[in-house]
């Protein structure tokens, strides 16, 4: 704590009236931040708030239209990602800049002198990666990793540069609550050497929890500055979204239907090297059910949702069925028509094509099933552009799709926006059936809860809804049931009132057996 | 001091529409400088190459035979790139249309029906698609990559013409020269009009391109292919099949190569000889690109693309100099369009300051 007179005196980094400007559009408009030496610092916003875009600022990736950014009281000016490492701030992304193929200690090299001996390397990340509770292995390859060692190499590799002020954005997105809960302890150690942090989150009970203080941006403007200690989660939700965020009614569990979905004994083999198998899924959805699927990414999750959605049909067609009918070797539009909808977890590439208009994109979940209403012209299957656009532009109302233009590229919307848009495009075809893979992933505060809602009205007005997600705020927020998957494997249904997330925290690791397994689960 | 590329906020619409013509303008003014460095009168030589051509009727039927096969051969493989297949191929192709496309004249001389021609050009289509099955077939079944093995397939398609023509279709009164008889008249492509020797290729082009264009504009087939060019998991997710759209576009553009192949030979040569192409299926991939893989677009590169062929032949006779000159001509309109649309979309910032330059130093 020899730094604490130092808090008051000078801060660390000092950002004054930093400003953005993309054409006349204000990414980031006038914004003042101050980080004192010791510092766990939040920043807080929605999705497009200008978060990213200040962090990139402050890590050289952007140049910032106007303002000064000081550094010790010296005003510094930083051109690029290797200047601002020099000048000791270090960055840990939120989509890892990792090579797959190469090992931890290879991937660390590449952010680092190049004259700098690998064997060196190995033995300082094992050295600092020891130091600080984050275990790694300096020649275990990326691939085999699970995400949230993958996070601590980029930890790791942040910390070999000696950082005085180590960027997060968005660490525990990704992680388990234990794994999480380890995080934090490494952050309170950094905090304890003097090193500030700059703490980019969505999770408010997190940021009340670890951070000294709090800046909340909203439309590229600074909304708050607070001690995050003396508000509610409710008040900082406000400063973040200007409203109070709706909370979510859940529906009755009890008042189920008959059953949508039922998966018996479904296994399915890993399709590439890097996937993982499905072992003996079994799951019931009823009619008014909302099912949610926890688990760590890279446990199955995208496997069991190309098993259910038929992107990637199975071999048993009795293994799904939907609402009665065997499916397992029906294709996606097949299923469709029986009144599935699907909503995946990536956005770009995968839910719709970045390029593409947003009529488009509707288009493309909708062209088998809304034959009628957009195609014309029998089996030449001629486009109407009208109706698509209507459609597309009342699932934007009624979503309240914030977009510039009539009907822009998908690529140009921000997260939350195109999450609602892609949710939406389903809800507009009120399915019998809907399959959601990570719903709110990267998505705002009240985008999320908007969204939510949504697939909680859907199950109320009779549908059967599985939720896949990582979540656990969101999975007991929406779920009647939760099942958790973990290598492959789902577990028995738990009636969301039973279980603690203490118990799923357990049940995501690969509980049964004991305890270690946790860790070397992901080593192999 | 450092040069960055920054993306403009707003692309202006009418510089968009205008790009091809600055290009086509730069490719100008950098060929008067080229002429002025060989030591001739640079305007007067980019008259001999670009403006003496279209003065004479019988050189504007030259510009139509040069740019029926280039257009008809652009589109089908505008398709294909469009939908992330890039068959290099269509020389090949062309071949073995033209090959399959002649199989009745050369084998019936004396067949004389009306049905004839007709037949020919389909034979030559199923001939030109079968030949790009193969690498559809390498792609689909065995995940080979189509750009090796669509072009490789090209060399033993003009060896196998080769083999013919001097083998078992050279024609027995014809002094040993490699080559078959004389396609019968009603096997012979007809001109379109008196006044020279254009026939009916240019017209089988403008349709197909006009039809391609519809399709991509208006019908889901090219939505479908634009979804898969740009994300196969986008693609599967609307439950369409890439594997199909390698067989579609793979099926397309080797039948409209094939087409262009048969057209050709029956069109303009008249019999079937060791070579019969100039490397259009080559020289359509820069066709399909410099008409930024839009069929409309592709008409007027063609056009603009057998203006360099012609021009090429133009200098070599009037000004003495190596026909090369044509594919640097190619090779120039090629860079200024790319430019030119780089700096639509982005706009050339440099950036001084201390620090940076410092950087430099170190």
């Amino acid at each position: 704590m020899t730094f604490s007179e130092g808090v008051e005196a000078s801060p660390l980094l000092s950002v004054r009236g930093l400003t953005k400007l993309f054409g006349s559009f204000a990414a980031c408009n006038a914004i003042d931040l101050d980080i004192g030496r010791g510092e766990i610092h939040a920043l807080l916003g929605e999705n497009g708030a200008g978060k990213s875009t200040l962090v990139k600022m402050l890590f050289g990736v952007l140049q910032p239209t106007a303002g000064t950014v000081s550094l010790e009281g010296k005003p510094v000016v930083i051109p690029s990602p290797g200047e601002a490492r020099r000048l000791g701030v270090g960055m840990v992304f939120q989509h890892f800049s990792l090579f797959e193929a190469l090992t931890v200690a290879e991937n660390i090299a590449l952010s680092l002198d190049p004259r700098t001996p690998l064997a060196k390397i190995a033995e300082e990340t094992a050295t600092v990666s020891r130091a600080y509770g984050l275990p790694l292995d300096p020649s275990a390859h990326v691939a085999d990793l699970s995400v949230g060692e993958r996070q601590r190499i980029e930890i790791v590799r942040a910390l070999l540069q000696n950082p005085k002020l180590i960027i997060l954005d968005e660490p525990t997105s990704v992680l388990t609550p234990q794994e999480a809960e380890r995080l934090f302890e490494t952050l309170m150690r950094l905090k304890s050497e003097g090193r500030s942090v700059l703490y980019i989150s969505h999770r408010l009970e997190e940021v009340q929890r670890i951070c000294d203080r709090a800046t909340v941006l909203r439309h590229g403007k600074v909304t708050g500055d607070c001690d995050p200690r003396q508000e509610t989660p409710a008040s900082l939700a406000r400063m973040m979204v200007g409203t109070d965020v709706a909370e979510v009614q859940r529906a009755d569990a009890g008042a189920f239907g008959d059953v949508l979905v039922e998966v018996a004994g479904v296994s399915v083999a890993p399709r590439t090297p890097f996937a993982v198998s499905l072992k003996d899924i079994s799951l019931k959805v009823r009619a008014g059910e909302v099912l949610a699927i926890a688990g760590i990414a890279g446990n199955g999750q995208s496997e069991l949702f190309d098993a259910l959605s038929g992107e990637y049909p199975i071999a048993d067609d009795n293994g799904i069925q939907l609402r009665g009918k065997p499916v397992g070797r029906l294709r996606i539009n097949g299923r469709r028509l029986l009144g599935a909808g699907f909503v995946p977890e990536e956005r770009h590439g995968h839910a719709a094509v970045s390029a593409l208009s947003l009529s488009d994109n509707l288009l493309l979940a909708r062209s088998r099933s809304d034959k009628k209403a957009f195609l014309a012209g029998g089996p030449l299957s001629i486009l109407r552009r009208d109706a698509i656009l209507t459609a597309s532009r009342r699932i934007c109302s009624i979503m309240d799709v914030r977009k510039s233009g009539d009907d822009p590229a998908a690529g140009s919307l921000s997260g939350g926006n195109l999450q609602k848009f892609i949710v939406g495009r389903e809800l507009d075809r009120q399915p019998a059936v809907l399959v959601v893979n990570q719903p709110t992933w990267g998505v705002d505060a009240g985008a999320a809860s908007r969204i939510r809602q949504a697939l909680v009205d859907l199950a109320k007005a009779g549908s059967a809804v599985i939720v896949i997600s990582q979540d656990l705020d969101e999975i007991f927020e929406i779920a009647t049931t939760i099942s958790v998957i973990s290598d492959g494997k789902l577990s028995d249904p738990y009636p969301s009132g039973e279980l603690t997330l203490e118990q799923i925290g357990l049940l995501m690791g690969g509980i049964h057996e004991n305890h270690s397994a946790v860790e070397t689960a992901h080593a192999h | 001091m450092r040069i960055e590329l920054q993306k403009r906020a707003n692309t202006s619409t009418l510089f968009s529409i205008l790009s091809p013509l600055l290009a086509l303008v730069l490719t100008l003014v950098a060929g008067a400088i080229m002429f002025g460095l060989l030591g001739k009168k640079p305007l007067g030589s980019l008259y001999i190459y670009f403006v003496e051509p279209l003065l004479d009727v019988w050189s504007l039927h030259e510009l139509a035979i040069k740019a029926a096969p280039l257009i008809l051969i652009a589109v089908g493989l505008s398709i294909c790139f469009r939908s992330n297949n890039w068959n290099i191929g269509a020389e090949g192709q062309f071949t073995i249309g033209a090959i399959t496309g002649s199989i009745l004249p050369v084998l019936n001389p004396d067949w004389h029906s009306p049905l004839i021609l007709p037949l020919m050009l389909v034979m030559g289509m199923i001939g030109g698609a079968l030949y790009a099955g193969i690498p559809a077939l390498l792609k689909t079944r065995f995940n080979t990559n189509e750009i090796l093995t669509s072009l490789m397939l090209v060399y033993i398609a003009q060896l196998f013409l080769d083999w013919l023509v001097r083998g078992p279709w050279r024609d027995p009164q014809g002094y040993n020269f490699p080559q078959t008889k004389s396609f019968q008249p009603e096997a012979v492509l007809p001109e379109i009009l008196d006044s020279g020797r254009a026939h009916l290729g240019i017209i089988f082009a403008l349709i197909a391109a006009v039809a391609l264009w519809f399709m991509m504009r208006f019908m889901l087939k090219g939505f479908q292919v634009s979804v898969l060019g740009q994300s196969e998991r986008a693609g599967r997710f609307a439950g369409f099949s890439a594997r199909n759209m390698v067989w579609f576009s793979m099926l397309l553009s080797g039948a409209l190569a094939g087409l262009a192949g048969i057209s050709e030979v029956s069109g303009s040569i008249g019999h079937v000889q060791p070579v019969i192409s100039p490397g259009y299926g080559f020289t359509a991939i820069i066709v399909a690109f410099l008409g930024r893989l839009n069929p409309l677009g592709i008409i007027a590169s063609g056009f603009v693309l057998a203006l360099t062929y012609l021009g090429g032949e133009a200098a070599q006779l009037s000004l003495g100099i190596s026909d090369k000159v044509s594919r640097v001509f190619q090779g120039l309109i090629l860079f200024f369009v790319l430019s030119c649309d780089t700096l639509i979309h982005y706009r050339i910032r440099l950036i001084l300051n201390p620090s940076a330059a410092q950087e430099g130093k170190s």
